[in-house]
């Protein structure tokens, strides 16, 4: 939930800082879990933005939410290492267990693509709500379906 | 008893956090008195997670362990069905020239008491008795070069920002690693972090800059974690702050966390995200070395790059420039990654070929099947078939070959890759991550996946398009995402032509 006395708490903590916005909007997000409508102006007021200049920074990183993410977090790496372990075959299975596709969020899963989380060499790799997992295989990729859909 | 369980990532996405709890767990029941140490990782990542334990002769590895594997290591070391004898003397550890990761994965991370009594220190101290002048030269004389990929030499442009006149310059560590196939920054900032730090403080003290930043991906949470104790810890000690090592002189180290974009790894869209606005490449002159962050006077270095430094201050430039050949001088940390046997870091002279490091070092691929091409330098890298396997790994001499160095990262292959699939993905990650800042990078990438589809559905038109597209691209973007995305295709499309021709299908 929004809280505007929170947002002024993480508006403060950040006074003085060179270049805060981004430091803002990842607290922002940590405490809200998204990059709510109801932030962007008292955001752009306080470091004497515009709005546009706000909404254009939260919409060019692809971390910054504008809706809340499901209960559980899936981000499967795509990237060119992973792919030479089957990293393409093994993001099938995960889209047809879960019935979802990559950037969509169903049932209280988000499934995500990232490219590489720097596990290249025990590829291919996921990142599981905040737990890392390389040497992906059918069983593993099955069982964090499982897990998730819990 | 002492034993090592590393807590980098790679180790810790391959269970060592469950075996460090079965140590803790068994040494208990056992009534065993074990001093239990999260270090870095050694760079075996195929032994991951890889247990030490300290015995007189030294450190004894054991690896790939399990949960499993733990009650043998403590009442049957020696028959352990997973030990690999001396750290150490493991071929792959031993044939390096481990300069700038000298300490990493051998001491406590976050102990400034380790970091010293492995020869920590002794930079920052060399730096504060010498000129600013007199550090730069000595950078210029190791002949070390940006570490990130573009090659250019490190002590040049600290001289351009030494000769700034400011009343505020920066040290920017781009510490942005997105290339797949790479994960040295990861590394290092997880297990050596005051290397980082202490580098930063040279290039601070060497160049007049008071302020540094250090800009993560945010996909690299456990070494933001580092990297902010690490500070911390510098700070308290007094290696940070106002008065570095009793100098008299400032240097203060602030980390910051990206959001996500590729492209912030280009240093001026980097210093773009790090003022807080989008991080949209700048066209160069004015080079950020003269405005850089907030317009000012400002050193951007790659992780590497300014790891490479303490050890270059505290045993002289000569000596760092003894290694390497032409005019790739020093290690070169290479990270072997993919469909391979043996994955992980392998730091180097200059010079080594590219067929010793796939065939020898790595031992081939992880299927056991044929290597088919191995992709250098990241995404923006070529693909280079076994009959490259003679090149020597050098900045200038990749370039000759159409391709690129990069941050040493390489993605192997087997025979099973779809390289009109790899080509495919090259462009179509150019389109997810451009700026959208130049028309052929933002336009041409997504052009590019558009025909190489027509490609593949056999359009015999399509692929005299695409070295059309390659050759704008290549000339026209402002970046290197726009500008190198061509040497994946084209490198592919040169290298295994009768993967692109329209009787694909039907030879199937």
């Amino acid at each position: 939930m929004f809280d505007s006395a929170r947002l002024a708490q993480i508006l403060h903590a950040h006074e003085g800082v060179e270049g805060p916005l981004l430091p803002i909007l990842h607290d922002v997000q940590e405490s809200f879990g998204h990059i709510p409508e109801a932030a962007l102006d008292p955001i752009a007021e306080a470091l004497r933005l515009s709005r546009a200049e706000v909404v254009g920074v939260v919409g060019f990183y692809h971390d910054f939410r504008k809706t809340p993410a499901g209960a559980h977090v899936v981000k499967l790496c795509r990237a060119e290492a992973c792919q030479s372990m089957g990293g393409t075959a093994l993001q099938a299975r995960l889209e047809a267990a879960l019935g979802q596709k990559m950037g969509e969020t169903k049932n209280g899963v988000t499934l995500e693509a990232v490219y590489c989380l720097g596990l290249c060499a025990c590829a291919p790799a996921a990142l599981v709500d905040d737990r890392l997992i390389g040497r992906l295989d059918a069983a593993r990729v099955d069982a964090i379906a499982k897990e998730v859909r819990a | 008893m002492k034993i090592w369980v590393p807590a980098d990532a790679a180790a810790r996405a391959c269970g060592a956090d469950e075996v460090a709890a079965a140590i803790s767990a068994a040494a208990e029941q056992r009534g065993v008195t074990v001093e239990l140490i999260r270090n870095g990782t050694r760079g075996m990542v195929w032994l991951e997670p890889l247990v030490e334990v300290e015995t007189p002769e030294g450190r004894r590895a054991f690896g790939p362990m399990t949960p499993e594997d733990v009650p043998a290591l403590f009442d049957s070391p020696d028959s352990h069905p997973k030990a690999q004898g001396l750290t150490e003397e493991i071929p792959f550890f031993k044939r390096q020239t481990r300069l700038t990761f000298a300490r990493c994965g051998k001491i406590d991370p976050l102990s400034l008491m380790d970091y010293e009594a492995e020869g920590g220190l002794a930079g920052l101290r060399a730096a504060i008795a010498r000129t600013p002048a007199e550090v730069v030269e000595e950078i210029v004389a190791s002949g070390l070069r940006g570490r990130g990929g573009a090659g250019f030499p490190t002590g040049i442009k600290w001289r351009t920002v030494l000769g700034a006149k400011a009343a505020q310059k920066y040290i920017v560590c781009n510490a942005d690693e997105g290339d797949s196939g790479s994960f040295a920054d990861r590394m290092l900032m997880e297990g050596d972090p005051f290397c980082l730090i202490e580098g930063m403080a040279i290039a601070g003290l060497a160049t007049g800059a008071t302020q540094g930043y250090v800009y993560i991906r945010s996909e690299y949470p456990d070494a933001i974690r580092v990297m902010r104790a690490a500070v911390e810890a510098a700070t308290h000690a007094g290696v940070l702050g106002a008065d570095v090592l009793g100098s008299g002189r400032a240097f203060r180290v602030e980390i910051r966390v990206g959001a996500g974009a590729y492209v912030c790894g280009e240093e001026t869209s980097l210093l773009n995200s790090l003022e807080g606005k989008r991080g949209v490449v700048r066209a160069k002159p004015p080079l950020p070395a003269l405005e850089g962050f907030m317009g000012r006077p400002t050193v951007v270095n790659n992780v590497l790059s300014l790891a490479a430094v303490p050890w270059i201050m505290a045993h002289g430039g000569a000596a760092y420039n003894a290694i390497g050949i032409n005019r790739s001088r020093g290690t070169i940390p290479l990270q072997i990654a993919g469909n391979v046997k043996h994955g992980g870091l392998f730091e180097t002279g200059f010079g080594i070929t590219l067929g010793e490091i796939v065939t020898e070092i790595a031992g081939g691929t992880a299927s056991g099947r044929p290597v088919k091409a191995v992709q250098v330098g990241g995404p923006l890298g070529a693909y280079h078939p076994v009959s490259d396997f003679d090149l020597p790994f050098c900045y200038e001499e990749f370039a000759g070959q159409g391709g690129l160095v990069g941050h040493a990262g390489m993605i192997i292959h087997d025979e099973g890759a779809d390289m009109l699939a790899l080509a495919r993905f090259a462009m179509e990650f150019c389109a997810i991550e451009s700026c959208g800042k130049c028309t052929p990078c933002r336009i041409g990438a997504v052009r590019g996946v558009e025909t190489l589809d027509r490609v593949a559905a056999g359009d015999p038109t399509a692929l005299p398009l695409i070295e059309d597209l390659c050759n704008t691209m290549k000339l026209g973007s402002l970046c290197a995402l726009g500008g190198f995305t061509p040497y994946p295709v084209l490198s592919a499309i040169r290298h295994f032509p009768e993967e692109f021709t329209p009787m694909r299908e039907a030879a199937e």
